[in-house]
């Protein structure tokens, strides 16, 4: 990618991440199980799409898997010594307040990249998700399909091994919907493992390799996308593809 | 006419009185390091109390909010007694010199800006934070970032420091003593043309001083303003 | 905090305040309002300084405020107007020397219209006692200053309990007392010099004037080498004396506002 002497930074495709387990995690808020317990275990490069009606608990297991939230029970690892390079983009993205390169430096400052190749690293990111133009623009006066294109350049930038993105799309337009899939493919492409959650079956069907479906906190079936869309296991998957309200 | 405080303000000012000169500059002098201390702890020290959860936390917020009503004559009385010659740092000859001056206004400026930057701080980590966890940022890291993106909201609120420092007299009158020539600024002259009775006088020094302040608002808005507008 | 005070010593000294602490051909003076408001101290300085090359620092604050400041080290001499006191601090062994200067006297003032009559009072007790009798407002400065020790001290030779609704004890300095004064068109007792100089007067008339008991007597003292080793007592020396010699007492006579003398010398 650059000719920036940077460790985790320097080849395209990156090194095959390491498995996340799921063993009988739960999470409670005040005595009231939200999700769970949950064992599973994610291998490969996915993308795996996470699933469900509202209220499922989707953004709970990511935040779980992320390591933002602590379980109340059970435990999330990953398989391997080292905790892989992870990063995060938000339904709403939480971006900085300052301009939009500035924003992808800082991220590459607190993760320790040398000073000088952080502006060029910058703006290779900026350039690839087509918001060269914004590059000195206030993140925070972006349209949302760029900011949310901003987060994922700042993800980008960071190399990550895994990569979770919460809902993405809910609340972009359809162009700014198709400019999101294409960046979540081009890090597919790089070899990032994807854990994403939605609750847009189109939007899955494009996108998913395998399928974590959840409904009322508990994990009902995790199979190849194939299976899923065409033989779904679970009588929730089924209601659920079906168009039925499920809760 | 020569009773018109406005009409004594403008020709005051119009004249350039020397001794007006060094009063107005001691002034700011003086306002302005105490604000610059006051900000370079004050802020961190807010950042702090923000991002750590320690025990005795609750109470330092409630002392810090309940600081910044302290009477300026209690701070200069506390730095008084701390600088006097029968004091802990009586040696190092500070009482009734500018320093102490400083030293005093940066007491009654500091909780403010701490008080005021630890609520702007946890309101901003309140929206940042899961963000932050993700991109692995410690505590310590989190600090200058969230200094840097609160800095509007900092800048009003170093402003109310100022103002707080420069509309002071009771702490720089106890501990500056008022001396013509070495220690006696705006709000100290004015007290002290009311007590001769001076009246229109001290209300035309009220107006320069006033006149001050305003200029540097105004300044710091408008610099303000142009940044926020480029960088949003 | 050792470290930030000496941060903010470099920085005040950078940007260019005289940072007295440093500067030695200088000395602290703990005086009253009433020397400094009047332009005494304006007038006498400058003619030290020519002659001594030291400067003088007046710290201008109520007499009981002066002598905590002096008896705190604080201050390199006194210059205040409370005989008795004064003498008390001698004796307490915070001064080692006490010697009049000069006097000046107080002046009773009051609204033109003159309700309690006072300027046909014989002596300063028959004044007070008019005041007293008439419950015409009175405005005292009820802050323990040497002024305001004065005023009680007629008030008891004139065989008077100040007290009800006519007697206000404000507890501000004398410039303060003389604008309230003015305001509620009360009687007030003041300083000759700070009445003279004094430019809020309204409706108020020097009423009374000249007894004898209202002379009000100035001291110089040289503070303790022993309590403080520290002070710069011989420059303080070289000023104690020069206010009693010739040329001190010539320049306090000197001193005149409005073509009037404020202050007499006469030291011994």
């Amino acid at each position: 990618m650059t000719s920036f002497h940077v460790p985790h930074l320097t080849s395209s495709i990156l090194s095959p991440p390491p498995a996340l387990c799921f063993d009988g995690v739960t999470f409670n808020h005040e005595d009231k199980v939200l999700l769970g317990p949950c064992t599973f275990t994610l291998e490969g490069i996915g993308p795996t799409l996470v699933m469900g009606p509202n209220g499922a608990g989707k953004s709970l297991l990511l935040r779980l898997a992320h390591g933002l939230l602590p379980p109340t029970q059970g435990q999330v690892t990953w398989s391997g010594e080292l905790c892989p390079r992870q990063a995060m983009v938000f339904q709403q993205p939480v971006l900085l307040r300052r301009s939009a390169v500035a924003n992808l430096i800082h991220a590459l400052a607190v993760n320790n990249v040398p000073r000088r190749a952080r502006t060029k690293l910058a703006h290779d990111a900026l350039e690839r998700f087509g918001l060269n133009a914004c590059s000195n623009t206030p993140a925070r006066v972006l349209s949302g399909g760029e900011q949310q294109r901003l987060a994922l350049a700042r993800a980008w930038v960071l190399s990550p091994q895994v990569l979770f993105l919460d809902e993405p799309t809910s609340a972009l337009d359809p162009a700014a919907i198709k400019a999101v899939e294409a960046a979540v493919r081009e890090f597919h492409q790089r070899g990032t493992r994807i854990v994403m959650t939605t609750h847009d079956l189109h939007q899955a069907r494009r996108l998913a390799g395998d399928v974590l479906f959840l409904s009322g906190g508990k994990v009902r079936e995790h199979t190849p996308a194939d299976v899923f869309f065409d033989k779904p296991v679970s009588r929730e998957a089924q209601a659920f593809i079906a168009g039925e309200l499920v809760e | 006419m020569e009773n018109n405080a406005f009409y004594v303000a403008l020709s005051l000012l119009l004249n350039f009185d020397t001794a007006l000169f060094q009063i107005v500059a001691l002034s700011l002098q003086v306002s302005l390091l105490a604000v610059l201390i006051a900000a370079v702890l004050g802020f961190p020290l807010g950042a702090a109390v923000a991002l750590w959860r320690f025990p005795g936390r609750g109470g330092m917020i409630v002392v810090l909010n309940a600081l910044m009503g302290l009477p300026p004559v209690v701070a200069g009385l506390m730095v008084y007694l701390l600088l006097s010659r029968a004091g802990p740092l009586g040696d190092w000859g500070l009482l009734f010199t500018p320093g102490a001056m400083v030293l005093a206004q940066v007491v009654l400026v500091l909780p403010i800006l701490a008080a005021l930057s630890r609520q702007k701080v946890e309101e901003l980590l309140g929206e940042y934070r899961e963000q932050f966890v993700s991109l692995g940022m410690s505590r310590s890291r989190m600090m200058p970032t969230l200094l840097w993106d609160a800095r509007f909201a900092l800048l009003t609120i170093l402003l109310a420091g100022f103002g707080r420092a420069s509309a002071e007299v009771g702490a720089v009158m106890m501990v500056g003593g008022n001396i013509e020539g070495v220690t006696r600024v705006m709000t100290t002259s004015i007290v002290l043309e009311t007590g001769k009775g001076n009246l229109p006088l001290a209300l035309g020094l009220g107006i320069v001083l006033l006149t001050l302040v305003m200029l540097i608002n105004a300044g710091v808005y408008l610099v303000g303003e142009l940044t926020r507008r480029r960088v949003g | 905090m050792k470290k930030t005070l000496n941060l903010l010593l470099a920085s005040v000294t950078s940007m260019g305040l005289s940072f007295g602490a440093y500067a030695e051909d200088y000395i602290t003076l703990a005086s009253t309002t009433s020397t400094e408001n009047s332009g005494l101290f304006a007038s006498i300085l400058p003619k030290f300084e020519d002659a001594t090359g030291i400067e003088v620092r007046v710290v201008a604050v109520g007499t009981g405020q002066a002598f905590e400041i002096a008896r705190r080290g604080d201050a390199d001499s006194l210059l205040v107007h409370d005989t008795t006191g004064e003498k008390r601090f001698v004796e307490n062994g915070f001064a080692s020397e006490r010697a009049d200067v000069m006097y000046n006297d107080f002046v009773v003032i009051g609204p033109a219209s003159d309700p309690a009559n006072i300027s046909e009072a014989q002596t300063a007790a028959e004044a007070f006692a008019a005041i007293a009798n008439a419950e015409a407002t009175f405005a005292s400065r009820g802050d323990d200053s040497g002024t305001n020790r004065a005023e009680l001290r007629l008030w008891k030779n004139a065989g008077v309990d100040p007290d009800g609704d006519w007697y206000r004890e404000l507890g501000s300095g004398m410039g303060p007392t003389l604008n309230t004064a003015a305001a509620m068109d009360a009687y007030v007792m003041s300083d000759r010099a700070t009445w003279v100089a004094f430019g809020n007067r309204q409706n108020l008339e020097l009423l009374f004037e000249g007894d004898k008991v209202l002379f009000n007597q100035y001291g110089s003292l040289r503070l303790s080498e022993a309590k403080h080793p520290h002070l710069k007592h011989e420059m303080a020396a070289k000023w104690h004396s020069w206010l009693l010699s010739e040329d001190g007492q010539q320049a306090i006579a000197d001193f005149k506002v409005d073509g009037q003398q404020l202050f007499f010398p006469n030291a011994q």
